[in-house]
């Protein structure tokens, strides 16, 4: 099987592509590194769990979207919808950092 | 603007299905029996609300102590804060007009989701019921207040988990509200009907139905949590076990004050339509007020912790939400500047609509300059939690979105039911409702400024004299809103029936017979120009 198979007929523009079983068990690892990654990142202390929270958990989560979700083979409509809430989400927490960091 | 009113359809108010009477409205899919059904199951929870809050008067202007315990004091303002803010203000215009009018206004048949839209009603019966059910059962009515702050909502043992669970239904009704809004307005205006040309109380309900999709499921897990926490102990916001009772409220705020602009927008919406009805003039700054809705949507969801200045948050974090808050007086200033000038050399014509929306932006903007100052974090330190913010949050909520529902109520009432009220009625209704309206509320912020806190159940003696002015006050207010409903309802029986367009308005709705047919139009009409056509009493 190909990286991505061509799509069908009862699928719309939006789907033009579908990732194939080998990008889902690569991404499956992927992932799988990440959260070891993640877990021994928690045993070197707080600062650090924290960080590597906030940096490899959304990166997870974009793996997650893009492929498990299809989200690379959507139209525009969707990644900027995504990308909006998304940068709606990152305005929240930046505002409730100027709370928590400067406590 | 072509349309063609419909005279070979019936009336929606006529049973025209297989079933009858009461469950042809339970289960009716139109749009407008569900705006109706939202608007009587309302204004039944409205009049709860205004009992109670007439008790909790009674009890600061006598020695009513004696009959009420201070326990049931902190349940009765739980509760008035409850059903006002869940099952009334919240879905308020948007549930009632939004639902009745959106379809009309942009040349459809119906909402895009008509089914969802029924379903939307009965999330709003069932969190209701629950709400009632909190009440009586578990340990009794919740005594936190509206906001159900941690960490006490997590200990007392009042029955908080149930009253929070209602919220997080109710919130339910408020999302697939929205998202049917937000569908229909995409994709269901008439041919013509492109976005600059729909009605403004389009782009407010629009606005509105956006920050109900993103808000909403915010505070809902919020709830969520607040109900793990009491049943299991998980510690997110339990201080003893680790939580911050701080990351409650501002998870609370991001959704509820937000909120605050789900209350308000609409109300301002309907207001920017009656304006030009009364004026025969366009809207002045059409565009302008357009994206001011927006604007306060957007900025309004980024100010949420100026309800925090005194809660032990940082110094910083009170400087960026002073900031944000000062901003987002800008569009709501805008929309004034607006209306004022539509107004100006208006060829105006005083009727009771235009009355009570002269109303809503004179207590709107003692609400809204009350708000402004509250964002100065000096003032605020001194005012926080006292009776001033609950003179400024009734302006706002009552003032505002009451008078502007009323307002609408009396605008589209000839549309809605095809009778007309008696205006006489309707203006000696307004005088107590305004006299007393204004002895309550700007009483309460007299005693705020005094040092009256909030939420207490007795008062010093230096604050009585305000106290009887104020309860005094809500007598009066009373007094008008029974008058008020009692000559709406005389008139939905025993009114003259009303013309199709007894205003002069000129957006689609008053195109239609009223009451309108069931399917709103014979055609779907073509729309040619914007919503505020006046070129016939421009040329005069």
């Amino acid at each position: 099987m190909t990286e991505h198979t061509a799509h069908t007929a009862d699928h719309g523009e939006a789907h033009a592509e579908h990732p194939g079983y080998g990008t889902f068990i690569k991404v499956w690892v992927a992932l799988l590194i990440l959260t070891g990654c993640l877990v021994g990142v928690s045993h070197l202390g707080q600062t650090a769990a924290v960080w590597g929270l906030l940096t490899l958990t959304p990166l997870k989560a974009a793996l997650v979207f893009y492929y498990f979700m299809h989200l690379k083979y959507e139209g525009p409509l969707f990644k900027i919808v995504v990308l909006v809430t998304l940068g709606t989400l990152l305005i929240f927490f930046a505002l409730l950092f100027s709370d928590v960091a400067f406590r | 603007m072509s349309t063609h009113a419909s005279t070979a359809q019936p009336s929606y108010l006529v049973d025209t299905g297989a079933r009858k009477g009461l469950m042809a409205w339970l289960t009716t899919t139109d749009h407008k029996r569900i705006g109706l059904l939202y608007l009587y199951s309302m204004i039944t929870f409205f009049f709860v609300g205004v009992g109670i809050g007439f008790v909790m008067r009674l009890v600061q202007l006598t020695s009513f102590q004696k009959l009420i315990t201070a326990q049931t004091y902190n349940a009765l303002f739980t509760v008035h804060g409850v059903i006002m803010i869940f099952l009334f203000v919240v879905p308020g215009l948007p549930a009632i007009f939004g639902n009745f009018f959106l379809p009309i206004l942009i040349g459809a048949k119906d909402v895009s989701f008509p089914r969802l839209n029924l379903a939307s009603w009965y999330f709003f019966i069932a969190g209701a019921i629950l709400a009632v059910l909190s009440l009586f059962t578990g340990g009794g009515a919740p005594d936190t207040g509206w906001t159900f702050y941690a960490p006490f909502s997590l200990k007392t043992g009042t029955n908080v988990s149930l009253a929070v669970f209602a919220a997080f239904v109710l919130g339910f009704s408020s999302m697939l509200t929205g998202i049917n809004f937000i569908t229909t307005i995409h994709r269901l205006r008439a041919p013509g009907m492109k976005w600059f040309r729909m009605p403004l109380f389009c782009w407010a309900l629009y606005s509105t139905a956006w920050i109900q999709l993103l808000a909403t499921p915010i505070v809902a897990i919020t709830l969520v949590l607040v109900i793990l926490e009491r049943f299991f102990g998980i510690g997110i916001f339990d201080p003893a076990k680790g939580g911050d009772p701080l990351l409650y409220q501002h998870l609370f705020w991001i959704y509820s004050h937000p909120a605050v602009y789900i209350m308000i927008l609409p109300a301002m919406g309907a207001i920017t339509e009656i304006l030009p009805t009364f004026t025969k003039r366009p809207i002045f700054g059409y565009k302008a007020i357009a994206f001011s809705s927006m604007s306060i949507a957007a900025v309004g969801s980024l100010v949420w912790a100026h309800h925090m200045f005194t809660s032990g948050m940082s110094a910083t974090a009170n400087m960026v939400f002073s900031l944000l808050t000062m901003v987002v007086a800008v569009p709501s200033a805008i929309k004034v500047f607006n209306w004022v000038s539509t107004l100006y050399k208006g060829s105006i014509d005083f009727q009771p609509p235009l009355l009570f929306t002269l109303t809503f932006i004179f207590l709107f903007c003692i609400g809204g300059l009350t708000g402004v100052m509250q964002g100065a974090l000096a003032l605020n330190i001194h005012i926080h939690d006292t009776y001033f913010i609950v003179g400024h949050f009734h302006y706002v909520m009552f003032g505002g979105t009451g008078m502007a529902l009323f307002a609408a109520l009396l605008y589209w009432f000839p549309k809605m039911w095809g009778k007309m009220y008696s205006k006489k009625a309707i203006y000696a209704s307004w005088f107590p409702m305004f006299i007393g309206f204004n002895m309550l509320y700007f009483g309460m912020m007299i005693l705020g400024m005094m040092g009256m806190p909030r939420r207490y159940y007795v008062h010093l003696p230096q604050f009585h004299t305000m106290h009887v002015v104020a309860t005094v006050g809500s007598w009066l207010l009373i007094l008008g809103l029974i008058m008020f409903f009692g000559t709406l309802l005389y008139a939905i029986f025993k009114g003259e029936k009303a013309g199709d367009n007894p205003w002069g308005g000129v957006t689609l709705e008053w195109t239609i017979p009223s009451p309108p047919p069931l399917e709103n139009f014979e055609e779907i009409p073509t729309v040619t120009h914007g919503p505020y056509h006046f070129e016939q009493q421009e040329a005069k």
